[in-house]
């Protein structure tokens, strides 16, 4: 709620401008039933044909007024909606791209994405909800009620007596139907997962004959849904006949006691008749209101998902200055612990030095701590004990964005957005042609990019699904590589491709980038074999480490993953 | 398949539910019959009050109160039957449909789960059927009633004065105008809008699915301009719709308003040249009311209908898709074989004039360990598809036991597989019912007998409720390993004779692994086991190695032969080594 009023605060002027016009152009409208009930009663019965034809260009005009000022209104309303929305929008995107991995691990990225895309979006259609029917239902109710007043007291009251059934009616239709609908869709997740996992497990099904159990299993979750559904829509189904019902009925008792008014000349006959179009007027204008109420709820609980976000309050890292490191390294691990819920240490004093130019491997099963590590340089994740430095310098001391643009970096599966090869390459940055065919040529990629039609403009899908699985890998290399970087960070990114080009992309790495200080995450002994340190993890912790030849004899570990690497060999 | 044949066979369906839906069908004629009677009554009675003080006629107008609330009493009730019974007719024809769907899913060929996504399949069965299933509990009754209110009030209308229904000479060509403005205007720019946040939704996932190396190059900017112009493109399609769809509500109130206002105008001086009573005019509001109300709402109905067709046509589609072929006459029941395989001159392709696998030849005894090795998209797995006989071969002979896989039945043939994939696959249901799936009528002691023997028991045992565990969504709550140990104690419990297995890659710790290696050497034991391969030590104790390139066996022996033959097994096995 806070957080819309302080969107929603620059447009103040302009909502209550749209909103003034809203309730005049409601207004106008409530004048015509009255206008009606003057015309029967008062100019009918003095023959006075001038003035009902006035009258009735009145109507007309008020007719036009109220569509024309309820459009504009509308129109208004929906302008300031975008607009808020845009801003809501453009704040929680910036925010989540900002947003720490802690913090983004602990909100998780599927809700991060249903906080950006349905959240905004219900609170985009309240927005607009509330301004064209928040002024437009209270104003016809409570106008309308007025004028029956005005109009009529007595008649008022057989209005007022119905009313509160009305509203009961509404207030069941908001309250009840919201819970039995959720049990509807509960009904209908277990009915898709009985489904999904039939899919999935087609084979076994299918190898074990067990499609009749299948079809049991199914059976009863649809026969449940169908109950549910059954349920709920019956329970529904009474407010519709119900409204109109006592809608009717009210109509009918108007009539009644408007007789007997119109008998002791307490009322006129136009007036019931004006009464009539009143009620009617009132009465979606309550069914409005019970809409209002279901959308709201729906609006604001998502507002307050995206306050959730948008109010995370991320300490700065405190001006401390770590003490400096060696100079003499490039890069440093000094007994460096982790752990990404703080219970127990996913990774565990890690320790390790690299002069310029030198490459570390960093070998072991998944989960064993290895992407760990790489997240920890970039500051992904900030260490609980231990220190890294690069040239020196405590990494705590230098700014995220500066640390990681002295990087190349490849990630695990890593990311590939629809755009051009080029674009994916560039991504964003300042790359000169000249760097970027380099590139190319050093991550063994020109061979297939420019056997492509469009070359560097050839368009990729969403995670690059339309070219192969080593094409991908080498087109991230590409981006690690084209701006030729101090530091390379390379996570599984070359796992598929075949040995031959394998041992092409490590030559063109020796030979090109020297100076480049590395460090290769592999599942793959081929890829670190030449390093000059390797590192074996072990659940978190470096079981051994040395060069490849010390390690085949004095590893268990390492000896049992290069046995293990025979089948990868024939099957990749 | 035509839009007509399409509602021909959803009407179809609500053949089978015709006595209900007739008796709807009169019900709704009586309830609006009821409707459109009210207002005529109290047309009635207010002429019975009449305008002069003191002359009101009670009884008239208490009689014409009671026919009133009768008559609206009698309609809402019928109203809530007509819905009570679509609700039950249409739940009733969903249920069907879903079943259908299922039923006929599980007799797809397993090619058509290949061809098609999850996602789709899924959404056939639940968002397609659901669009149907309202179409049809609401829209078949709103445009009947729709009709008999039209019409119902035309002719109410006409009944009371001819000469003042003149004014619709006014107000319907605006209905008409404001329906197509509607349709060709309106509706465009929502779908735009829909599509347009499509697009919004689609970027965000692909940027956050991304978020880390955006921040590892630093292009956090970058990527929130980007967002920035996708917003905008969002929000302005929403606002061109909205911009235009404003006009919608306004307008229905505008026509309705206006006919009250000509309706009072000339209402008025009709009942000064005395050819109209005053209660004529109020019924005639009352009907002027209702007369414009469906037609505003036949826009919203149509695009509803279409969409429920184009829903109808991707069920029946599914449903047509042609089942698994049935086994052929006097099928042979295979029946405790002694698992002897034998594989003559396959080949095969999964689509017609591509051949994955060319002229495959084999031969095991019972009780031996076959290795499937080769380069990805060689044909292991297609090979292993062809065994369970998920795909029938193109040409050759697969014999188990000496009798042609072709001639026994499906179910006999795959049931004396036991098999072991890499997506190990778990039901939402217990431990113990996910490992006794393999057995009809296992008992506990069997289960628990097998987790055992697959190293699973002592972890299951840590759990809470033990065996009794429910698994959920695909079994997230337990490790990858873990599920993959609970998928060979289902193999071991299944007493086939033959085995099929798909050695994971590394993707546990190494003590699992271990744990899974012996697990799964326990499983092989005495059984004919096809192995598609990735560890050495499993390649090295197979008894044959099948070594597989594009398709073609190209060497076959156990390991010490093949390394004699200096062959592409040799080398790459050899390559290892090499720097």
């Amino acid at each position: 709620m806070e957080m819309l009023k302080k969107y929603a605060k620059p447009f103040f002027l302009s909502m209550f401008i749209g909103l003034l016009i809203k309730a005049v152009g409601s207004l106008v409208e409530l004048f015509l039933p009255f206008i009606l009930s003057m015309i029967i009663d008062e100019l009918v019965p003095k023959n006075d044909i001038n003035q009902v034809l006035v009258w009735g260009g009145v109507m007309v005009l008020c007719s036009l007024a109220a569509w024309g000022l309820n459009v504009y209104a509308n129109r208004k309303a929906s302008k300031v909606a975008r607009d808020i929305t845009e801003n809501i929008r453009h704040d929680l995107f910036s925010k989540t791209m900002y947003l720490s991995c802690t913090k983004t691990d602990e909100v998780t990225i599927p809700s991060l994405e249903s906080r950006l895309t349905s959240d905004t979006y219900n609170v985009h259609r309240m927005l607009g909800m509330i301004q064209r029917m928040g002024v437009r239902a209270p104003i016809l109710t409570f106008g309308g009620i007025f004028m029956t007043f005005i109009l009529e007291p007595t008649l008022a009251l057989v209005f007022l007596a119905i009313l509160p059934i009305i509203t009961w009616v509404i207030y069941e239709k908001s309250t009840r139907g919201v819970p039995l609908f959720n049990m509807v869709q509960k009904a209908n997740d277990r009915m898709v997962q009985v489904v999904r996992e039939n899919i999935q497990g087609i084979r076994v099904i299918k190898a074990l004959s067990k499609e009749k159990t299948e079809k049991n299993r199914y059976f009863d979750s649809n026969d449940k849904l169908r109950n549910q559904e059954k349920h709920a829509n019956i329970k529904m189904a009474m407010i519709n006949p119900s409204m109109t019902l006592l809608l009717n009925v009210g109509l009918t008792l108007v009539i009644l006691v408007g007789a007997y008014r119109v008998n002791q000349g307490l009322s006129e006959t136009g007036k019931i008749i004006a009464f009539m179009s009143y009620f009617t007027i009132i009465s979606n204008a309550l069914i409005a209101i019970s809409n209002i109420f279901v959308m709201t709820s729906k609006g604001l609980a998502s507002s307050n998902r995206i306050q959730e976000v948008l109010g995370i309050d991320e300490k700065s890292s405190k001006d401390i200055q770590y003490p400096e490191g060696n100079p003499e390294y490039d890069l440093e691990f000094r007994n460096v612990s982790f752990s990404y819920l703080k219970v127990k240490d996913n990774i565990k004093n890690i320790s390790f030095k690299l002069r310029k130019g030198e490459t570390l491997g960093i070998l072991g099963a998944t989960g064993s701590g290895k992407t760990t590590i790489m997240q920890l340089l970039l500051r992904f994740y900030e260490i609980d004990e231990g220190a890294i430095y690069i040239k020196g310098k405590d990494i705590r001391n230098i700014p995220k964005h500066e640390l990681r643009s002295m990087f190349g970096i490849v990630m695990q599966n890593d990311f590939l957005f629809s755009d051009t090869i080029k674009e994916n390459i560039t991504f964003g940055r300042d790359i000169e042609d000249d760097d970027l065919g380099a590139a190319v040529v050093d991550a063994q990629a020109s061979e297939f990019i420019y056997g492509l039609e469009e070359k560097l403009d050839h368009h990729l899908t969403s995670k690059g699904t339309n070219v192969s699985g080593g094409q991908r890998q080498r087109i991230l290399l590409s981006r690690a590589f084209a701006s030729h970087p101090e530091f390379m960070l390379l996570d599984d990114s070359s796992s598929a491709l075949d040995y031959g080009t394998d041992a092409k992309l490590r030559k063109a790495i020796q030979d090109k980038y020297q100076d480049t200080t590395m460090v290769i995450i592999a599942q793959r002994i081929s890829s670190i074999k030449s390093a000059d340190q390797i590192i074996v993890l072990d659940q978190g912790e470096i079981s051994a480490m040395g060069t490849h030849e010390e390690l085949v004899s004095t590893s268990d570990i390492y000896a049992s993953i290069s046995d293990s690497q025979m089948g990868g060999a024939l099957v990749d | 398949m035509t839009k007509k044949k399409t509602v021909l066979r959803i009407g179809k369906y609500l053949l089978a539910h015709k006595l209900p839906v007739a008796i709807a069908l009169v019900l709704t004629l009586f309830s609006n019959y009821f409707a459109l009677v009210g207002p005529q009554l109290s047309g009635l009675a207010i002429d019975a009050i009449g305008t002069n003080v003191g002359h009101v006629n009670f009884n008239i107008v208490i009689k014409y109160c009671i026919w009133m609330l009768c008559v609206y009493v009698a309609s809402a009730i019928l109203a809530y039957i007509v819905q009570r019974i679509l609700i039950n007719v249409s739940s009733g024809i969903t249920f069907k449909m879903r079943e259908e769907v299922f039923n006929h899913l599980l007799s797809l060929p397993i090619s058509y789960f290949d061809r098609n996504q999850v996602g789709d399949i899924i959404s056939r069965i639940s968002y397609d059927i659901d669009t149907i299933n309202s179409s049809l509990s609401s829209d078949i009754i709103t445009v009947f009633t729709g009709i008999i209110t039209v019409v119902g009030s035309a002719i109410m209308m006409i009944a009371i004065s001819p000469t003042l229904c003149l004014i619709f000479v006014v107000t319907v060509p605006l209905i008409i105008i404001f329906t197509r403005y509607r349709t060709k205007k309106v509706k465009p720019l929502f779908s735009k809008r829909s599509r347009k946040l499509g697009e919004l939704n689609g970027f965000v996932e692909e940027m956050l699915s991304g978020y880390k190396t955006i921040k590892a190059y630093g292009q956090e900017e970058t990527i929130v301009s980007k967002f920035d112009t996708e917003n905008l493109e969002a929000v302005d399609a929403y606002y061109e719709a909205d911009y235009q769809g404003s006009v919608v509500g306004p307008s229905v109130t505008f026509i309705n308003n206006l006919s009250l206002s000509f309706v009072s105008m000339f209402g008025a001086l009709l009942y000064l040249f005395g050819s109209m009573t005053i209660g004529n005019i109020s019924s005639f509001v009352l009907y002027s009311r209702k007369f414009s109300g469906p037609i505003s709402e036949t826009a919203n109905i149509l695009s509803d209908l279409q969409s429920a067709i184009s829903a109808a046509e991707r069920v029946f589609r599914l449903l047509d898709e042609p089942s698994e072929l049935s086994d052929i006459i006097n099928a042979h029941e295979l029946v405790n074989v002694k698992g002897e395989v034998e594989c003559k001159h396959v080949s095969f392709g999964y689509v017609e004039g591509k051949e994955i696998l060319h002229d495959l030849n084999f031969y095991t005894e019972e009780g031996k360990m076959i290795a499937i090795v080769g380069p990805t998209g060689a044909g292991k797995t297609t090979i292993i598809n062809l065994l369970m006989r998920f795909y029938d071969i193109n040409a050759g002979e697969i014999k188990v036991d000496g009798y042609r896989s072709v001639d026994c039945t499906r179910e006999s043939l795959r049931k004396q597989y036991a098999m072991v994939l890499q997506d190990t696959w778990l039901f939402s249901g217990t431990i113990f019912e996910n490992v006794a799936y393999a057995k009809e009528n296992a008992t506990r002691e069997e289960v628990i007998e097998v987790c055992k023997a697959a190293h699973v028991h002592d972890f299951i045992e840590t759990l809470k409720d033990g065996y009794d565990t429910v698994l959920t969504d695909d079994g997230v709550n337990i490790s990858k390993g873990q599920k993959q140990l609970l998928t060979i104690a289902r193999a071991m419990l299944s007493e086939s004779k033959m085995l099929i297995l798909d050695e994971a890659t590394s993707n546990v710790d190494s003590r699992t692994e271990m744990q899974i290696q012996e697990a799964m050497l326990k499983l092989c034991k005495g059984k004919t086991s096809f192995v598609i391969a990735h560890r050495l030590s499993t390649i090295k104790n197979a008894d044959i190695i099948l070594v597989l390139k594009q398709g073609n066996i190209i060497e076959s022996g156990n390991h010490d032969e093949l390394m004699m033959q200096h062959g592409f097994y040799a080398k790459l096995f050899n390559a290892q080594f090499e720097s």
